[in-house]
């Protein structure tokens, strides 16, 4: 079975708060690729990556690693899972133990799925791991938590990573703790990590830019939602839904060119109602938006979005995301080097 | 060590602590190659001498050697007092971390317990315990009957401590590197706690022991051994203090609150290092 | 020149940590024309935030100015008593702080905080008064009068940061400096709020210094830019001009860092790291990392020099670079 992982309708609920809404998304793995969610906080972005990871139960819906749902694997499928599922943090400060040298960081790992069988082997692997994201070893192991900067040790995180060859990353906000100087070094090992070892990765942000920059989907979330999604270069270039539309338009370029001058709604961003989310806020509006919440259109081969206006296109098979993303069944392989869908 | 040694140096609670037990240390052991332990015994010596050469510390109405007294007296009550406390902490210890790390309904359990046996006071509680043995008692058995409610509240602040620990990230990190629940508590949680678990200890072993030296000056100790408390209750048995017998009770009382500070600061210092707000920068 | 509603000459301030003298703020030059609006952007750790705090003489020990002055339409600030400098914070330049969620009282209403700036700098109206001119810098904001009867808790991010604003320009300050004002905030909500502050801005006429990293919100926002590395501005220069044209290697380093969106290529870093600021790097403190590093660079740390019109940069090869 090549379907990797694949939510069914998941929502996840604390208390009266909805955090993730109906999400339907299949990751294969004979398809790899970078998928970007973007939203702001509140979203459920970080709600979505914990759920695909299993760090959290859905409310209703499912998750399935492999065909099997998450809460009823067995003690080595779950070791399985882990193997082949991996994240990496958005703290570089939180995920490591402080009484601890980093090191302990990177052999965990190895010793539970025994991926060395000696210790030179081990300290090899590690030493590998490093060095393949621009790390040297020297400077890194046997110091303290506290004595490396963010940077280093989010790169360690990337390290880990790598050693278990996993089949899929869920990247929660990767480089935003981390210098502006030092985040393209940290994108770009995780891209190098897809180009090379074809490990899909799940890349959550509110940054549109770096997803843009190195994605080849973006999921766009409003909450608990996703309002857009599909191939990055159409989204950003020819957004559809006015959510994405008006996130586009907020963020300031660097240019001298003043493309903010454009007036900005009103900010109602009032209680959510029984239709959509983004109604209060949306400069369109009709009676069916009051309603329900729209489901998702299909506009294109590679498009999806949640907005009556589009009513005219078919509705999303299953809402399931990945039909339109690349790495869907029948979409051509991304092209490294265009870092997009080869035409 | 040079590191540990500076540090003690700088926290200066837990140097006027460990200085404190330092000196009631080489009291114990100075003054055991100075004396007769037998002396401790009744019936050994002249009764009712005040403090003389031969008897630095006087004799007591029974014939005791007070200096031995002390000397014999004090190791019995600090033994009490720490078996009782590492009983109690090791106890809570593990109950603390199995509640917090699993929560759900081991949590309610552990935690209810704790809590209901925290309402009834302790005092009454080892009383009962110490009248209902017949017979009389051994010093190990008084450690044990002290130990029985030491772990009450030591579960409850160790659990708490484990509750916020067990949201850092690390933990999670741990569970996604296939580490699996106990080895998470025993090599993730376990260690960043020490410190906490040390000052623990250290107040639980002093309440231990003003929980023995209680039960015994009011007679319900062991009634052979030549304790701290056991002395004070032979001081009120005989009335010393108002038959001016003051080299009877002056002793026992300066050790008791010389124990009581150094252990005291120790905890003070043990907090600091615990809490890392509360360290002053090197 | 007379006309500089703000000079700042040769500011110093440092700390003193246990390991070293640390130089938050080395001899940082610049003026501030009435109304204008200029952008003190540079990384974590670079002194930008210290800079703020020093203008305001905020800085509390272990930190200390060291040197330098401050002039407020020429009044020398260091020059007055800590009551008349209590007096002029707020009324002459305000702050609105980073992370606003930490900077509102939170068992206070809005208005009532509101309320107690005005009252601390000797505003004593009457009630219906007073709720007319909360109203009204409400209003000024985007906000609704009721917030003004809410707590912190009932706002959401954006409308936080406003109600700062608010109070910030109650006593209609001279300056205004924001400290990332809007960090912790979404992008639509952030240009929300950068619309509101220039509004505020331009209807007072005052001066804004913003303080921050995102070079997207400089670019938008201010008229001019100055660069700030280890402590030092490594250049100040109008904001459309160094954009398109940046002078020092650390400012083109950084622009071309930058993720856009309209165009995909290689993501660029900056090689190496940033200095700690207690064991800063002898002469040019950004040699290390420089791609046009020379020997000179190493011993001598190069001064601001003008360079083009209304443009300074500190680079030994300022001139010769294209």
């Amino acid at each position: 079975m090549t379907e990797l992982l694949r939510a069914e309708h998941a929502t996840k609920t604390f208390g009266p708060l909805t955090a993730l809404s109906d999400l339907s998304l299949t990751i294969d793995e004979r398809r790899p690729a970078i998928t970007a969610v973007v939203g702001e906080s509140g979203s459920g972005k970080t709600t979505l990556a914990r759920v695909l990871l299993g760090l959290e139960m859905p409310s209703s819906g499912r998750v399935l690693y492999r065909g099997k749902d998450l809460r009823t694997l067995g003690t080595e499928a779950r070791m399985t899972f882990r193997r082949e599922v991996q994240a990496i943090f958005q703290d570089p400060y939180e995920v490591y133990n402080p009484f601890y040298r980093v090191d302990h960081v990177l052999l965990t790992p190895v010793r539970k799925f025994r991926l060395a069988m000696s210790a030179a082997q081990r300290r090899a692997l590690i030493e590998a791991a490093l060095r393949a994201v621009g790390l040297q070893p020297e400077e890194i192991l046997g110091r303290f938590p506290h004595q490396l900067s963010g940077g280093q040790r989010q790169r360690i995180m990337v390290a880990r990573a790598l050693l278990l060859r996993p089949k899929l990353i869920v990247a929660d906000e990767p480089v935003s703790m981390v210098d502006a100087s030092l985040r393209a070094t940290i994108l770009t090992s995780l891209r190098t990590l897809h180009e090379e070892l074809g490990i899909s990765i799940v890349y959550i942000t509110h940054d549109l830019a770096t997803a843009y920059q190195i994605s080849h989907n973006i999921l766009v979330m409003y909450r608990a939602r996703v309002a857009e999604a599909g191939a990055t270069d159409g989204i950003v270039t020819r957004p559809e839904h006015p959510y994405t539309r008006l996130l586009i338009a907020s963020i300031p370029r660097v240019s001298s060119e003043r493309n903010w001058g454009a007036a900005a709604e009103a900010a109602a961003a009032g209680p959510g109602g029984a239709g959509c989310a983004f109604m209060g806020r949306c400069p369109e509006g009709g009676a069916a938006c009051a309603a329900t919440p729209p489901p998702l259109f299909r506009t294109a081969v590679d498009r999806a979005v949640a907005c009556y206006r589009y009513r005219e296109a078919p509705e999303l098979a299953g809402a399931d995301l990945g039909e339109v993303l690349i790495g869907r069944p029948g979409a051509p392989p991304p092209d490294p080097a265009k870092g997009r869908e080869a035409l | 060590m040079r590191a540990v040694i500076s540090y003690i140096g700088r926290n200066r609670s837990l140097l006027v602590g460990t200085v404190l037990l330092l000196a009631l240390a080489a009291f114990v052991f100075v003054g055991a190659l100075l004396v007769d332990t037998e002396n401790a015994r009744p019936l050994s010596v002249p009764i009712l001498r005040p403090p003389s050469w031969d008897y630095p510390f006087g004799t007591d109405k029974t014939g005791r050697d007070l200096f031995a007294v002390m000397v014999v007296g004090t190791p019995l009550t600090l033994r009490i007092g720490f078996i009782a406390g590492f009983l109690g902490v090791g106890f809570a210890t593990i109950l603390a971390f199995t509640a917090a790390f699993y929560r759900g309904m081991t949590d309610t359990i552990i935690r209810s317990i704790a809590d209901i046996g925290l309402t009834v006071p302790s005092l009454l509680v080892l009383i009962l315990i110490a009248v209902s043995i017949r017979g009389s008692l051994t010093v190990n058995q008084m450690a044990l009957i002290v130990a029985s409610l030491a772990w009450l509240n030591p579960t409850r602040t160790i659990r708490s401590q484990v509750l916020t620990l067990r949201e850092r990230g690390y933990v999670e990190l741990a569970a996604m590197s296939g580490m699996r629940g106990p080895e998470i508590i025993f090599c993730e949680l376990m260690p960043n706690l020490l410190p906490y678990i040390g000052a623990t200890l250290v107040s639980s072993v002093s309440s231990a022991i003003l929980a023995s030296i209680g039960l015994e000056v009011l007679g319900l100790g062991p009634m052979e051994a030549p304790t701290l408390g056991m002395t004070l209750y032979w001081v009120n048995f005989y009335a010393a203090m108002i038959n001016g017998w003051w080299w009877w009770w002056i002793p026992p009382i300066v050790i008791i609150v010389v124990v009581f500070l150094g252990l005291f600061f120790v905890t003070v210092g043990l907090d600091e290092i615990a809490n890392p707000r509360l360290r002053r920068s090197a | 020149m007379s006309g500089a509603v703000l000079e700042v000459t040769d500011l110093c301030v440092s700390y003193a940590h246990p390991l070293g003298l640390v130089r938050a703020v080395d001899g940082v030059s610049f003026r501030l024309a009435p109304g204008e609006r200029f952008g003190l952007a540079g990384e974590s750790g670079c002194g930008k935030s210290t800079m703020a705090l020093a203008i305001l003489r905020m800085i509390r020990p272990p930190g200390r100015i060291d040197g330098g002055s401050v002039r407020l339409d020429g009044v020398e600030l260091s020059s007055l008593s800590r009551e008349a400098m209590r007096q002029l914070r707020l009324a002459g330049i305000a702050l609105v702080p980073q992370g606003s969620m930490n900077s509102l009282n939170p068992v206070m209403r809005i208005g009532r905080q509101i309320e107690d700036a005005l009252a601390n700098h000797g505003v004593a109206l009457p009630r219906k008064a007073l709720n007319a001119r909360i109203a009204d810098l409400l209003s000024t904001v985007g906000l609704r009068g009721e917030v003004a009867a809410m707590y912190p808790h009932e706002l959401s991010g954006g409308m936080k940061q406003r109600a700062c604003i608010a109070i910030a320009i109650c006593l209609s300050p001279r300056v205004i400096i924001a400290d990332e004002p809007t960090s912790a905030l979404d992008v639509v909500v952030q240009r929300q709020v950068m619309e509101t502050l220039a509004r505020v801005q331009r209807d007072l006429g005052a001066a804004v210094i913003l303080v921050g990293h995102d070079m997207g919100l400089m670019a938008q926002f201010v008229d001019r830019l100055g660069i700030m590395y280890a402590g030092r501005l490594v250049e100040v220069a109008p904001v459309g001009t160094m954009v398109t044209a940046p002078r020092h290697p650390y400012t083109r380093a950084l622009i071309s860092s930058l993720p856009s969106l309209d165009r995909k290529g290689e993501l660029q870093g900056i090689p190496g790291l940033a200095p700690l600021l207690r064991d800063l790097p002898p002469g040019c403190a950004f040699h290390p990392r420089c791609p046009l590093a020379a020997e000179r660079c190493r011993r001598e740390a190069p001064a601001l020099r003008t360079a083009g019109e209304a443009a300074v940069v500190a680079c030994h090869f300022a001139e010769t670079a294209p």
